[in-house]
């Protein structure tokens, strides 16, 4: 295998979570709301992943366990934010503070294990094309389901009417409700594609990336896949962009450290961040691209008339 | 949410001490530590040893602590706390708790501080540290002997005169059995992140390392190590567990005695303020077991471990060379404390450059 593959097989591995935790968000973002709990749902997932894969011994039902575990976990933001009609950034923050603290109490048990790593799925010929095959077509589960949920997201987006309906609800809520559009509803399913999208890139982390739980493990992930979402303009496949750009930066850097070539660290560290800033204010600089992107409604509560 | 319980818990523990209820000729000694007690390494250590304390002098003395305290203005708050609450002997355990101790120290002046890997004392406060290089020597001897490249991967934490002395004593072990040893070194600029410490690990071993150590605290190199079938060391804690047939030996923080030491002094009224830098010697560091090399390199390792020990090795002897070629230590010289304190060069060997 060469260095290169060696590489890609890295890249892939630190840019699946990321693409994952992203695509759900920005669902959720483009119906409207702005959830900054994704590191909580995230941690949550690898913990309740890794405590089932270790409890029933198959990595599938943990995948299962991890997407539950995100999906509920939003589910109570949800309740907060659309039903009690709370702060959406504060409920966010309070979230991610409630999700590595719980997830740290149920998974202390676990500390220490090693856990059971997701197998492969090779596709046989198609694995066998030179370079490009066992980089593409010998990876595990999630990794063919993160390429899969960017396309789907992009049709139901973009080709679907319930798209249509969830875009406009994120949009203009007064307007998506005057038109007999469920406004809560859709919110609700959508924080919880979010969630579940969250936990399934936690599960990633304690199932394929690092196959072991530790407290925080997503270590600012949740961040990073939030600052992916405005990165791609609200765009589907801008996100799988972002997401492995921001991978190969920071695992070049690594390479190139191991390779002895003599930068500063720190500033090779950096670089995956300095990428992201200079993409962001090339984006920024096409104000009416942003605009047309942007849910108009993010950010903000709808309460229905009563 | 457990520092509420906590909370919780002191509120009630004062309210009992009130009212007349509660054991008030016990002592009370207080840990605050930078992350959670089952963190697996550095903070589980300091836990395991503030255990020991309590084992051995329990009847005189009762603990307690505060785990996952930020560095920087909340450390000061805690740790102020903790000296209102009646704690007579307060252990801060993160060299990144110095300020806020001094601090707290000049206005408790009745009041006893130690401060772990720090270098500021007072007469109410002093530091203690590991001389962790002792065991990075004899790993780096190991790897020479294990390596069939002559290569070890180094994943390090960030450029502190602790984490180059660390790198630098590594080498210095290797070289004293393989003289064109080399070792790569990565930077993660981080001390936990579990995917980039084994991001970082799968860079050194594609790059062709086959002995890998690290100076971060999670075990996530270790089981990369397990899974492309090399070797490597374990740090803070035994990490044999995440790899059985991987961990060489790790280097395991033994805070216990150190613990049970001082606080006899402070029960005797004997407690005086130092600085005390202990090695594999006084037991504040210990040697996992051996394990996965053949008997002669577990043999070779016993031998240097019994010889620091005695005081008949001091890892840092010349000849050494600094990694420009320019001489550091003259044959026969030993390095002062002071130089490796500050230790802010690479000595031969280092396949890296060192970030300033």
């Amino acid at each position: 295998m060469g260095i290169f593959e060696a590489m890609l097989l890295t890249i892939i591995t630190a840019a699946t979570p990321l693409v994952l935790a992203a695509i759900g968000e920005l669902v959720t973002e483009r119906s409207g709301v702005l959830n900054l709990g994704v590191e909580g749902m995230m941690v949550m997932g690898a913990a309740c992943g890794f405590i089932a894969t270790q409890v029933t011994g198959s990595p599938y039902i943990g995948i299962l366990a991890g997407i539950a575990a995100g999906a509920l976990f939003s589910l109570l933001f949800g309740f907060l934010t659309l039903t009690l009609v709370a702060n959406q950034v504060a409920t966010g923050l309070a979230l991610t503070i409630l999700g590595l603290g719980v997830s740290s109490m149920i998974a202390e048990p676990y500390l220490g294990q090693s856990g059971i790593k997701l197998p492969q799925i090779v596709f046989p010929v198609l694995s066998d094309i030179p370079f490009l095959g066992p980089v593409l077509f010998k990876q595990d589960l999630i990794f063919y389901l993160s390429i899969a949920l960017v396309a789907g997201v992009n049709w139901f987006l973009f080709k679907s009417r319930a798209g249509l309906k969830l875009r406009s609800v994120g949009d203009s809520h007064a307007s998506a409700h005057a038109l007999g559009i469920n406004v809560i509803r859709t919110r609700y399913l959508a924080v919880m594609f979010g969630g579940a999208c969250a936990g399934l890139a936690g599960a990633q982390l304690s199932l394929v990336y690092t196959p072991q739980w530790a407290e925080n493990m997503s270590a600012g992930r949740g961040w990073i896949a939030l600052a992916l979402v405005v990165f791609a303009s609200w765009r589907p496949w801008r996100i799988v962009a972002g997401g492995y750009l921001f991978g190969a930066v920071s695992i070049s850097q690594l390479y190139a450290q191991a390779f002895g070539i003599g930068i500063p660290s720190q500033l090779l560290s950096a670089l995956p961040y300095l990428a992201t800033i200079i993409v962001l204010i090339l984006i920024s600089h096409n104000r009416r691209m942003t605009l047309i992107n942007t849910p108009a409604s993010l950010g903000k509560s709808f309460v229905p008339d009563r | 949410m457990k520092k509420l319980l906590f909370a919780l818990a002191t509120t009630a523990a004062v309210i009992g001490f009130s009212a007349g209820a509660y054991a008030a000729d016990k002592a009370k000694v207080c840990f605050v530590y930078v992350g959670s007690k089952t963190d697996g390494g550095w903070t589980q250590a300091h836990d395991i040893g503030r255990l020991e304390l309590e084992k051995a002098l329990g009847d005189k003395i009762e603990t307690q602590f505060l785990e996952s305290v930020p560095e920087g203005p909340d450390a000061e708050r805690a740790i102020e706390r903790l000296a209102r609450s009646g704690c007579g002997l307060i252990y801060t355990t993160s060299f990144g708790f110095m300020d806020a101790t001094v601090k707290v120290a000049a206005k408790f002046p009745d009041v006893k501080f130690e401060h772990a890997t720090g270098y500021k004392t007072a007469p109410n406060l002093a530091t203690y540290n590991s001389r962790f290089y002792e065991g990075r020597y004899i790993q780096g001897q190991i790897a020479a002997k294990i390596s069939q490249k002559g290569v070890a991967g180094y994943i390090a934490s960030f450029p502190i005169p602790e984490v180059v002395m660390g790198i630098n004593a590594f080498v210095t072990g290797a070289r004293s059995i393989n003289p064109d040893f080399k070792i790569k070194v990565v930077w993660a600029n981080t001390w936990f992140d579990p995917g980039k410490e084994a991001d970082a690990a799968k860079a050194l071993i594609d790059q062709g390392v086959d002995v890998l150590t690290q100076h971060t605290d999670t075990t996530a190199p270790m089981q990369v190590a397990a899974e492309r079938g090399i070797k490597a060391f374990g740090q803070a804690s035994d990490m044999i567990k995440a790899g059985p047939e991987t961990q060489l030996t790790a280097i395991v923080d033994t805070w216990g005695a150190y613990y049970i030491k001082r606080t006899q002094l402070f029960l005797d009224g004997k407690w005086e303020t130092s600085s005390s830098w202990d090695g594999l010697k006084d037991g504040i560091l210990s040697m996992a077991p051996y394990t996965n090399m053949p008997d002669d390199v577990k043999a070779m390792a016993e031998e240097t471990q019994k010889k620091i020990e005695s005081g008949e090795l001091k890892p840092f002897t010349g000849p050494l060379k600094k990694q420009d070629g320019s001489e550091w230590l003259a044959a026969g010289a030993s390095s002062d404390d002071g130089t490796l304190l500050g230790m802010n060069f690479y000595v031969e060997g280092v396949d890296d450059k060192l970030p300033q």
